[in-house]
Parts: structure tokens; sequence; C-alpha cells
């Protein structure tokens, strides 16, 4: 067992931890909103675990698994780890941090939700805690990319490994997004929490919110790519269609995932209409890559069930593996996108936003990308990583092997059902849908719907929960099956373009200050007032 | 770079379909002057009740015949309720906070924007269908954010 995979076993377990913690919130925040009684049924306690869900689920486990992800693959495509010392150092850090987040939302000092808005004030280690998680996968992020360097001294005019040109993209993704999120949490929420200055501008601090708010998104999202690229074909039996293409789409979330956030403030004042149609623009060019995405990822299953004997039209889809929990993983996951591409397409223009912004539908949308397309890749991927870094044999192979399919099936009824009854009005966030007791009606049994599609999700998320747990305690011992990543048809054989990182990391700069810099400084420029602190919770 | 044929028309496709869903969106904008609530104007979210149009927020019809509801969201309520406008006139929205964020959302109609303190959201909407809406606060605003529901009656006008 190598440090690497020491230290990716670390990640991937907090992150299943803090996946099965905020499992069990969810299910019954899905009855709460269905007025299903309960014994500690209670408002306080649904906002409280409505917060712990939200950061447990994409801050904490999505975090923690992308760092073990990245650590895998530095070890298995560059063959080392540079600096492993700050690798633990940094787990360490962000552990600490989260627990010590975890703790204060617990203790029910810091029902702010996982957007934490101000005025709505936490308690200063919730504040502490979340920056110590960001700063914990900064060194992370500072490992991975010193081990590249290290690896790239040893191989000039080598091409990036994929698996690695992937990771990279997601890291300088991760370090333009967070820049924004430093300046809200360490330059106003953390002295205003703590009392150094009395008051805040919400308007200032949304706006470095949803700076970081959506790259967040591809943060998660890229990852998962890197799998569907680089492991999916392999487990298929087939190839990489496309190298090159799979490079340019990383360079393209590089350039556009940031300088988008204002299609998340179309309902807010402050922002000039232009400024608001400009983040559109880049909204929707940032579909392109997805839609490149499906292409290559779809041609290269074909070109698997070809490879196995597949003739026709059609048939290949027959040739696939769909008992594998981590090919059907990523198949559901990638038909959830199909529905959460173009929900989002929706959602980012913002006539049709107006009908849906802060409404269930939301609560559908990200449950459907987040929850779905990206949570489940995880799942399916931990199925291949456990025995590889363990050197046990999956245990409950037939739960593993339901597990995708029941998620999925539960999430159609829950995601579906909220994005209907958002349409109807039904808002995001809130302990029972009869809302101030008259407006049950309204809604009629769709709240119940997402309640019981909640617990087949849970009941998928418990599965998915005793297979890990099994097979890190009880898997039986086996020879670790190799990582093997896919061939691409034409290999790549010398560094190009689309390799040079660095430069695009420029050029994504430059994009951000264009579209943030002018609407920042107006907003800056107008006479502010300022809001003292609230503890409504 | 290499591209397959067939990908290079997914290629094509897909950005044309991208170019068709931005060409909505800046048709919409240009020609009908569809555009999302861009009002800056602040205020001190801690002396409304002292303030001439928050202080006591009402529905007014100005010189000209249109017809303003200015709106203070509060913990855990909106100011005026109910409020009452006509079907088929153009209704401006003015919509602040005295504390946390808020939404205002007129459930089932394109009515819906953010309530922020120190912030002046302004709107402008037509309701076609004369009834009786919830207007539901739409943004955690503490333990009781789901009891934060308003009355908006829209009536025929009177001729």
């Amino acid at each position: 067992v190598t440090m690497g995979h020491r230290l990716a076993s670390a990640h991937i377990g907090v992150a299943i931890a803090a996946f099965a913690l905020a499992s069990f919130m969810g299910v019954m925040q899905g009855l709460s909103v269905a007025d299903v009684s309960f014994p500690a049924r209670s408002e306080t306690l649904y906002y409280l675990s409505l917060t712990a869900h939200g950061v447990l689920m994409a801050l904490v486990f999505t975090t923690f698994f992308i760092m073990g992800l990245g650590y895998v693959l530095s070890q298995e495509t560059l063959g080392r780890i540079t600096g492993r010392r700050t690798a633990w150092f940094a787990f360490t850090l962000a552990l600490a941090g989260t627990v010590g987040a975890a703790a204060t939302i617990l203790a029910g000092k810091s029902t702010v939700l996982y957007t934490f808005y101000p005025p709505l004030q936490a308690h200063p280690i919730f504040y502490i805690g979340a920056a110590l998680l960001v700063v914990g996968s900064w060194i992370w992020g500072g490992v991975m990319i010193a081990s590249y360097l290290s690896w790239k001294r040893e191989h000039p005019g080598a091409p990036i490994p994929l698996p690695m040109h992937g990771m990279i993209s997601t890291i300088i993704v991760w370090y333009l997004a967070t820049a924004g999120l430093a300046v809200e949490v360490v330059g106003m929420l953390i002295p205003w929490s703590l009392g150094l200055f009395p008051k805040i501008d919400p308007m200032v601090a949304r706006t470095f919110f949803w700076w970081f708010g959506h790259p967040l998104v591809y943060f998660w999202l890229m990852p998962a790519y890197v799998l569907w690229y680089t492991v999916l074909p392999r487990i298929a039996g087939g190839r990489l269609f496309s190298d090159p293409l799979a490079r340019m789409v990383f360079v393209l979330f590089v350039l556009l995932s940031t300088p988008v956030g204002f299609h998340h403030q179309f309902a807010d004042p402050g922002i000039g209409a232009g400024w608001k149609l400009l983040h559109t623009l880049t909204t929707y060019a940032i579909l392109y890559p997805s839609f490149v995405t499906a292409f290559t990822v779809i041609a290269s299953l074909e070109v698997a069930g070809r490879l196995k004997g597949a003739t026709g039209w059609f048939d290949w889809l027959g040739w696939l593996p769909w008992r594998d929990p981590f090919f059907s993983s990523v198949l559901l996951a990638m038909i959830a996108f199909t529905f959460g591409g173009f929900g989002g397409a929706i959602n980012a223009a913002y006539a049709m936003n107006s009908m849906v912004h802060n409404t269930a539908w939301i609560m559908g949308h990200f449950h459907v990308t987040l929850g779905t397309t990206v949570a489940l890749t995880f799942m399916g991927a931990t199925y291949w990583l456990l025995p590889r870094l363990a050197g046990r044999e999956l245990r409950f192979p037939m739960l593993a092997a339901i597990q995708p399919y029941l998620w999925f099936g539960g999430m159609v009824f829950f995601s579906g059902a909220y994005h209907v009854a958002g349409l109807l009005g039904l808002p995001r966030r809130i302990y029972s849908a009869a809302l101030d007791g008259q407006q049950a009606a309204r809604w009629g049994s769709l709240p119940m719907v997402a309640a019981a599609g909640g617990m087949v999700l849970f009941l998928s998320a418990m599965f998915f929960v005793i297979v890990a747990l099994g097979t890190f305690v009880a898997g039986r011992k086996i020879t670790p099956p190799a990582f093997e990543f896919a061939v691409p048809l034409r290999p790549v054989v010398a560094r190009g373009t689309w390799d040079r990182l660095g430069l695009w990391s420029v050029v994504a700069i430059v994009l951000i200050v264009a579209a943030y810099a002018w609407p920042i400084a107006h907003l800056l420029a107008h006479p502010r007032f300022g809001s003292p602190p609230f503890q409504p919770f | 770079m290499q591209v397959e044929i067939y990908e290079r028309i997914w290629m094509w496709a897909a950005a044309g379909l991208i170019a068709l869903f931005l060409g909505a969106i800046l048709l919409g904008a240009g020609l009908h002057a569809v555009q999302p609530p861009s009002h800056i104007e602040t205020l001190d979210p801690t002396t409304l009740a002292g303030h001439p149009e928050f202080g006591h927020p009402s529905v007014t019809t100005r010189e000209d015949g249109s017809i303003v509801v200015s709106v203070r969201a509060e913990m855990f309520s909106f100011a005026p309720d109910p409020i009452e406008v006509p079907a088929n006139r153009p209704i401006t929205f003015r919509l602040t906070s005295a504390d946390v964020l808020h939404g205002f959302e007129v459930a089932g109609t394109n009515a819906n924007a953010m309530a922020i303190p120190g912030y002046v959201s302004q709107f402008t909407v037509t309701f076609p269908r004369a009834g009786e809406y919830p207007i539901v606060c739409n943004e955690y605003c503490g333990g009781l954010h789901h009891y934060m529901v308003g009355h908006l009656t829209v009536k025929e006008p009177t001729p």
C-alpha cells in the first residue's frame, strides 16, 4: 500500500462518513416538508439539520472525495505524491475545520444553511472551520501541482496524463472560485462574527458568495468527468474516443466556470441588467463542454460494444456491463445530467428563472445534478476504488449492483415532484409545505411523493454505506487489482496547446476581472449602510 | 487537432443549439425589454420605521396612473398585508427588508424577487388573472421562515 493510497483511503473515509450522516438528515427533512410527524420533529431541528445536510453533502463529502481521488490519480499516473507530510497536514487541517464547523451546527449555534447569507450570523467557529476546510484543500491543490511539476521536469515535452490534466484543471477552477469565498469569509464574515466590525453589507457578501458558488458546481462535476473519460471506457471494455477533445473540455471549464455567478442573482437588486445578461452568455457557453462530453463518452461506449461484437445500430448498448456498479452509476448519472443540464439552461434564462427562483424546483434541480450526476458517479467510483485501495474484495456485491438503480429511481420521484411543486410556487427550505398551515392543498400530494422518493434514496444510501464499510472491515483479502485507465483510440503523443494550463489560467483570470470588476466597483461606490447581525434560530 | 466527422457535426449542432437559446434571450431582451431587476437604490435598514416610504408601506397610485406597491419584509411577515391590486395593469413593486434576507414570491406567478436589507428591489409585473394569491417568503430567514406568508388579491378593474 503506497502513501498515496493511504491518503486517499483517509479522505474517502471522511467523505463516506459525512455522506452517511447527511443522508439520515435528508430523509427526515423530506418527511418534515410533507408534514409527516415523527418523534423530535421541530422547526429548530429541521433548519439545524438542513444546514448540516447542505454543509456535509455539498462541501464535506464532495471536497474530501475529490481530494482522495486526486491523490489516487497523482499516485497512479505520475507515480508520486510530492510532499506527503504536507498532504497529511492538509488532511488534518481540513478535518479539524470540518469537525469544528459541524460541532457549532449540531449545537444549534450556526443555523444559517450552507449558503450562510449574512446578516444571518453563525458562531465564529463555523466560519473559521469552513475556512480551514478550504485552506486544507488549497494545500492539497499545492501538493498535486508540486507532484505534477516534479513529473513534468522528468518528462519534458510529454502530454499531461489525461486524468491529471482533468484534476489539475479542477484545482485551477477551485483556486479561482475560492478566491471569492476567501474575500467573503476571511475579509467580511469572520471579523464581523468576532465583533470586530458591527455591520456587514449583505449584497457585497452575496456577490462574493456567488463568485464562488457556481464554479463550486464545476469543482464537483469536473472530477466526475475525469472518471467518465478516463475510467468508464476501460470498465466498459472500450477506448476513449477522443483524447484532445477531453483536454479542450477541461480547458473550457477553466475559462468559463467562474464569470457566471450573476445567474444566481437575477432576482437581486444592485446589479445592472446588462451585467446579468453578460453572465447569461457565459453560462450558456459553459453548456458547450458538456455537450462535447456527452458525444465523446457515449462514442467511447459504442467502441466498447463493437469491440465485443456488436454490429447493429444500437445493439452495442446490450454488450455493456450493466451489472457493474461503477458502470451503471455513471450511465445513470449521465441520463440524470441530460435532464439536469437542460434544467440548468432554464434556470439561466432570466425570464424563466423568475418562475422558479428559490422554489422547490431549484432543490429538485441540484438533487439531479449534484445529488445524482456527481454523487452517483462518486458512489460508483467508490466501488472501483475500494478494492484497489484496501486490497479487499467488494462485500455484498448484490447490494452494490442494485444501489445505483435504486438511487436513480428514488430521485425520479424526489426530484420530479419538487420540480413540479416549484412551478406551482412551493418555496425551498421550508419546515412544512403547509407553510402557515393554510397552503398544503396548493401542492397536493407532491411533497408526499418527494418524501417517498427520499426514503428510497435513503435505502440506497444505506446500501452504499454498508457495502463500503463492509468492504473496508470484512472484505475478503485479495491482491489489489491495478488502477487502469482508458486508452485513447489515437493517443496524444506530444504536449499541445490544451496542456498549457498556466497560460489558460491567466486567460481565465482576465475573464473573471472583465465579468466582475466593474459591477463590484459600482456596488462599492454606492452609499451603503450595512446590516447588524441576526440569529433568529 | 483531429476530430471525427460525426463528432464535428455534433459540435456544430451543439453550438447551434446554444446560439438558438441565446438568440431567444437576446431577442426578448432587445425587442420586448425582458430584463431582470437591476435597480440600484440604497437605504439604512436600521431606521426603516421612520422612513417616508417604508415606515408605513402601502399601495399608491402615482399621478400618471401607475400603481406602486411598497413592501417591507421582516421576520416573519410582509407589510402591507393584505395587498390589493387590479388585474391587467402594470404594478411596480418596491421591496426592502428590515432585518435579514427574505424572498417575495407571488406563488404560481413570475413575481419573484429578493428582499435585501439596505437595498430596494424594484420590478414591474402585470397579473392577467384575478384571484387570491399567497405571497411566500422563499429565502430562509429563521426558525419561523415557513410561517411568513402574505396575501395578494388581484381584482378585476372596476370600469
